[in-house]
């Protein structure tokens, strides 16, 4: 039954060396894939944990320090290893010139580069761990992160360069979106994930080197006690948090939109339907770039801020949602009077529509200054931003990745076990997060490794979800290998799509096309073509 | 192939005018450390930041060639200046505006830091003889050596 | 597909044409240029901030800069730029001679004002003007005057590294450009190189007059 294997770019060039030194961007974008895979389940063997620690309110199970270093660990690898890099470095890398007719990224050299700086920047990270685990949260604050005598420097300096790791991938891609289209392929012509990582390519050349100028300045502040950040040698811990949050809101944003990006092309693709307000969305995309660089106090809300600030923060906050709604009723109306066919992928899409708009309409609920006042530093935050991260760029990102798992691998996954596996992430993610938004506005404080006895019931519950929700990721890994070695082989175009990386094989040959593509209809045309699957 | 003739040949720079913009840089450096001699207050820091803002565009329209390049490239680089500009004013808003609200926020957190208790500045010598004798080279002996409570 | 006796040796094989290649670099370049003044800016930040706290401070504390040094380091670096643009624009004209010797130029206007920023961080070592919990110089009055050391030293500190970089890659350009590797139709690692240099020029315009020449 095995047909002779076709040169595809898994097998062709051999050798372990073709690996190390491959520039080949579907090659790069594999290898991050699995690291970010790994770094996803380690993150939640991490999240396991501390929810064991929290089933009872006096639980000993690790001890006051080591809670703080979990949920340190858990936040700094979930943030900076896996969802940051997660999907332009690994979906992104796979799909993006693939889906511009190029044959690689503008820099394929810089995207090896690229990768080895990950690779060495997450060493530096986890080296952190033995050397003495930081119990900071991984938000570094000042003046705790200047005195606790645990490995702040190294991990700063992991943080450090595993920023350079993700500027390397934003420039990238902002050259080859501007050089490396077809000819003929205008602006309007490109799919929607290149949208998508356009904009999140600019917040990532645009505010990453802030992060790494803070964490430098961290650094120093704790080897040199230069002064800026520490009240005892005249410092203002205030200014630290603007630094560090000029950064990371955006960050925010690098999580999103690309899950966003893939939302859109699932949404056409599993609907049969011509995206609704293409231009919308591709504009949306832009204003929230643009947009997430004013928002950055509402972090700071109780901080110390003035008050005058907190204001222009908070109403500047209210605006970056509307971008955000433009494209949950652009994807909704794509959906009506569509043909949906509820393959895995789509699934997950429905998830993301579900989960993200609950984390979306929350964050509006925070950016109200007296709310904030109540919830700040509650599990009302917690559940938010997971509601926001892991409901919405995590659902995107499993979406993107089976949408695209037979494209990179040649191997279909067991369509049964992938939508049980997604049922069972959506119930054990809303168990173990809607009970926490409760927790929140009941007044549990976020961080703490003990809690008051009215608490317990609500914290089991989430905690009996984790279990569900790890049981759910746990199929789902298990699936996936196993397609690896035994799926179905896949077909060239399995879903019927209509963007450009579908008209070559599953997998792709090296040179990704073996004649350059004619772009004959735009990537959304599906009232005017129909593509074979197959 | 290529139907774009304007980047066939890239534009070269007249000699004379690398040398004039050049010499430009150098007055109004010049003029820079002549202005920061007057005392003007407020405004000192102002005109030294408008002049270095002159300079700064002759050096990138002229030298780097953002005149004569694509407009891309002029765009990227007051994109930086536009971000780096908004974090800056809304920082300083936010240091500025501490105590408008509430006054007890007013004010630094700790203006003097640990490691001074003890030290008695020797502002005597800080305003008369240091300054003039800080500009000599090597030879000066500090004249405000540091004292019995350094760390 | 493609037929290696049309492409130059130096075109990659993901790129068309030269074209497409060379304005793919200067793009790239751009956007580096852009990080590394977002990363600058962090800096300038932190000095805006701590100079409109703290005004008489830093007033007092920067008498302690040697104002013709750094005056002198401005004219070193717009000259070492001047020279930089010229020696692109004598490897356009297709002069590799003159290329080189205002490469060199260059290289040593980059050394002169290493030396001279050599001579100014020794000074304050000598006075105890040190950053953060090394200071220990007591000539300035104000609040925490260790701070506007730190920021001196920072900001300089980066900028300084800066130059260092920029002394190996126009080295390394120097000695490439020797080789002939460049022409008047290929010299794009050369014209990337200019940007930075001017870039580091653009930083320190800045930098004197912040530091150097308060009120």
């Amino acid at each position: 039954m095995q047909s002779p294997t076709v040169a595809n770019y898994l097998n062709s060039p051999t050798g372990w060396k073709s690996w190390l030194f491959t520039l080949d961007h579907k090659r790069i974008g594999i290898m991050y894939l699995a690291a970010i895979m790994t770094f996803f389940a380690v993150g939640g063997v991490l999240a396991l944990i501390i929810r064991l620690q929290l089933l009872s309110p006096h639980g000993t199970l690790v001890s006051a320090n080591t809670y703080n270093q979990l949920f340190t660990l858990h936040g700094a690898i979930m943030i900076f290893l896996f969802i940051i890099p997660s999907i332009p470095a690994s979906l992104g890398n796979f799909v993006l010139p693939q889906m511009l007719g190029a044959k690689d990224v503008a820099f394929p050299r810089l995207n090896l580069a690229s990768w080895y700086v990950y690779v060495f920047g997450s060493l530096f990270a986890l080296y952190s761990i033995v050397a003495g685990a930081v119990d900071t949260g991984w938000t570094f604050y000042t003046p705790y992160s200047t005195t606790t005598n645990t490995s702040v420097v190294s991990m700063t300096l992991g943080v450090f360069i595993l920023g350079f790791s993700s500027i390397f991938t934003g420039l990238n891609f902002i050259v080859t979106i501007h050089k490396l289209r077809l000819p003929g392929m205008t602006w309007f012509d490109m799919p929607l994930f290149v949208w998508g990582l356009y904009a999140t390519a600019i917040i990532q050349v645009l505010a990453t080197p802030v992060l790494g100028i803070t964490l430098v300045l961290l650094i120093l502040e704790r080897t040199m006690g230069i002064g800026i950040f520490d009240p005892a040698m005249g410092g203002d811990p205030v200014l630290y948090q603007h630094f560090f949050w000029f950064y990371s809101h955006p960050a925010v944003y690098i999580m999103i939109l690309p899950g966003m990006a893939i939302i859109s092309e699932l949404v056409a693709a599993f609907t049969h339907k011509k995206i609704f307000g293409y231009k919308a969305i591709a504009f949306s995309s832009l204003a929230i770039a643009f947009i997430s660089f004013l928002v950055w106090g509402h972090h700071m809300f109780t901080s110390g801020q003035s008050e005058l600030a907190a204001m222009m923060f908070s109403f500047l906050t209210f605006l970056v949602a509307i971008p955000s709604g433009i494209k949950v009723f652009n994807w909704v109306a794509t959906m009506y009077k569509g043909r949906i066919s509820l393959e895995t992928p789509m699934l997950y899409t429905l998830s993301f529509l579900f989960l993200f708009s609950i984390g979306g309409l929350t964050g509006i609920f925070l950016g109200a200054l007296g709310v904030d006042v109540h919830l700040h530093s509650t599990y009302f935050i917690v559940a938010h931003f997971h509601y926001v991260m892991m409901g919405g760029t995590v659902m995107a990102f499993l979406g993107g990745l089976h949408y695209w798992w037979p494209k990179m691998f040649g191997k279909m996954y067991s369509e049964f076990w992938g939508r049980i596996a997604t049922i069972l992430v959506f119930i054990g993610f809303n168990v173990t997060f809607f009970t926490q938004f409760i927790l929140g506005a009941k007044g549990m404080p976020r961080r703490y490794y003990n809690y008051l006895d009215q608490y317990q019931p609500l914290h089991a519950f989430s905690s009996y979800g984790s279990w569900i929700l790890g049981l759910g990721f746990l199929i789902m890994f298990i699936y996936l290998i196993h397609s690896l070695f035994k799926g179905k082989k896949a077909p060239g175009n399995p879903w019927g799509a209509l963007t450009l990386e579908w008209t070559n094989s599953s997998p792709p040959p090296t040179e990704n096309f073996e004649t350059t593509p004619v772009l004959t209809h735009g990537p959304y045309a599906y009232d005017t073509v129909v593509a074979d699957r197959g | 192939m290529n139907s774009e003739s304007k980047s066939h040949a890239p534009h070269i720079v007249p000699l004379t005018t690398y040398l004039a913009i050049g010499s430009a840089l150098f007055v109004l450096t010049a003029i820079t450390v002549w202005v920061a001699h007057i005392p003007l207050g407020g405004w000192n820091v102002v005109v030294a930041l408008f002049i270095a803002g002159i300079k700064a565009t002759l050096v990138a329209l002229v030298f780097m060639h953002l005149l004569y390049d694509k407009k891309m490239y002029l765009v990227i680089f007051v994109s930086a200046i536009v971000i780096l500009s908004i974090f800056i004013m809304l920082t300083m808003f936010d240091v500025n505006e501490r105590g408008t609200i509430n006054a007890a926020e007013a004010g630094p957190i700790n203006s003097q830091s640990d490691m001074y208790k003890g030290r008695v500045v020797d502002t005597l010598a800080a305003e008369h003889g240091e300054a003039a004798e800080a500009h000599q080279p090597d030879s000066v002996k500090a004249v405000a050596k540091p004292d019995s409570s350094k760390k | 597909m493609t037929h290696a006796d049309n492409r130059p040796a130096h075109l990659a094989h993901h790129f068309t044409d030269v074209e497409q290649q060379k304005d793919s670099a200067k793009l790239g370049m751009w956007l580096f240029l852009l990080t590394e003044v977002l990363l600058f800016g962090g800096l300038f930040a932190a000095y805006a901030i701590y100079r409109s706290t703290h005004i008489d401070m830093f007033y007092n504390a920067h008498k302690f800069l040697d104002v013709r040094l750094g005056a002198l380091n401005t004219f070193v670096l717009i000259f070492s730029s001047v020279t930089m643009a010229l020696a692109i624009r004598s490897v356009q004209l297709g002069d590799r001679r003159k290329a080189l010797v205002n490469l060199g130029i260059t290289l040593v206007c980059a050394g002169i004002f290493l030396v001279v920023k050599y001579f100014e961080y020794s000074h304050k070592f000598h006075m105890g003007q040190l950053p953060g919990k090394f200071y220990t110089f007591n000539g300035i009055a104000g609040s925490n005057p260790h701070i506007f050391f730190s920021i001196y030293f920072m900001m300089t500190g980066l900028h300084g590294i800066h130059v260092l970089g920029g002394i190996g890659t126009i080295g390394w350009m120097m000695v490439r450009t020797a080789k002939g590797e460049f022409s008047a139709d290929y010299y794009t690692p050369l014209e990337l190189t200019g940007l930075y240099w001017h870039l580091v020029d653009i930083i320190w315009i800045f930098l004197f007059p912040l530091l150097y020449l308060i009120g």
